[in-house]
């Protein structure tokens, strides 16, 4: 049996290393992702139509943003489905083996609690600035959240899980997570009522003081927002039940 | 590309997954991980992926990681097979 497990990894690899030879090199203009219709377009046209610099952020919220919600969504299902499965409302006590982190010491460590306390005001402003600024430089929603969330973790990590829940509480996590989703469909929303397609950002200039073109880059910022909601609350949430088995008490 | 460095990379990725499958300490096995996508991140850097490196930087090496070793925390430390 584990020589034919071997056999299938081999051959599986053998075909994959075969087929890497038909790629276009690195960098190739006959690559679709170089030379194709629809890259040609988004490179050369992507500051005219949305005036926002950085291409990545263009395509993702605005040319696929119909993606990017789902993606949005999925994170959001992938938060629920966690808390569905470990969330414990009850003593804590599903039969579990004793966890490792029972035999720690339950002294916060001043050095850490320290450190964090420094860190934590620099990253949740960078994180803010990495989301606001995703039309310019490299960001978004994604990596924002993620660094607001991390941010949250390090609370947890270095006071308790209840320290952070303290500010993050399980209702506003979930209220959170929601928002973000209404904040991303809702724009689409207010596009399908100004009578335009689904997030077709455009006509959102006729209720924003801006023209058209700006319209698309502001309301790519309101929907990076949103992203930035679910995942910051999901990140959180996620961490919270995995390291205290569901209770949303005590800590690592 | 820079083709050394790229290299240097590709050796360190293929050394360090081999690593995570075969050790048998689960809290080293995912910090091996961390470094694999923080590895990963470089190389993408490398190839002015920005947005993807910046991605793989904040969610696979940083929070995945965290995520990872709080469950091994919870559950067993070695592992079985």
């Amino acid at each position: 049996m584990k020589g034919l497990a071997l056999f299938a990894v081999a051959f599986t690899g053998a075909l994959l290393l075969y087929a890497t030879g038909d790629f276009p090199d690195w960098g190739s203009l006959d690559s679709p992702a170089n030379g194709g219709e629809l890259s040609t377009h988004y490179i050369k046209e992507v500051r005219k139509e949305t005036e926002v610099p950085n291409i990545v952020t263009a395509v993702l919220a605005d040319y696929r943003g119909f993606d990017t919600m789902f993606e949005t969504v999925v994170v959001f299902v992938a938060g629920i489905a966690i808390i569905a499965v470990l969330r414990d409302f009850g003593n804590g006590s599903r039969g579990y083996p004793p966890a490792l982190a029972n035999n720690l010491p339950e002294e916060p460590d001043l050095i850490v609690t320290q450190t964090c306390n420094l860190v934590i005001p620099v990253l949740q402003i960078f994180a803010l600035y990495v989301l606001a600024h995703g039309h310019h430089s490299p960001g978004g929603g994604f990596q924002g959240g993620v660094m607001l969330g991390a941010s949250y973790i390090l609370i947890a990590l270095a006071n308790g899980v209840e320290a952070a829940m303290k500010i993050l509480s399980e209702r506003k996590i979930l209220l959170m997570a929601a928002t973000g989703i209404l904040i991303y469909s809702g724009t689409g929303l207010v596009c399908l009522l100004l009578g335009e397609n689904f997030l077709d950002y455009h006509v959102l200039s006729r209720i924003l003081p801006t023209d058209p073109i700006m319209a698309r880059s502001h309301a790519m910022l309101f929907v990076e927002t949103g992203v930035a909601f679910t995942v910051t609350a999901v990140m959180f949430s996620i961490y919270a039940n995995l390291a205290t088995r569901g209770t949303l008490k005590g800590g690592l | 590309m820079i083709p050394a460095f790229d290299i240097i990379l590709l050796v360190f990725l293929v050394v360090t997954s081999v690593i995570a499958l075969r050790v048998r300490d689960l809290l080293a096995a995912s910090m091996v991980f961390g470094i694999y996508s923080f590895l990963i991140c470089l190389l993408w850097a490398e190839m002015t992926a920005v947005d993807v490196a910046f991605t793989e930087a904040a969610v696979g090496a940083g929070v995945s990681t965290v995520i990872m070793v709080a469950t091994v925390y919870q559950t067993a430390r070695r592992s079985k097979d």
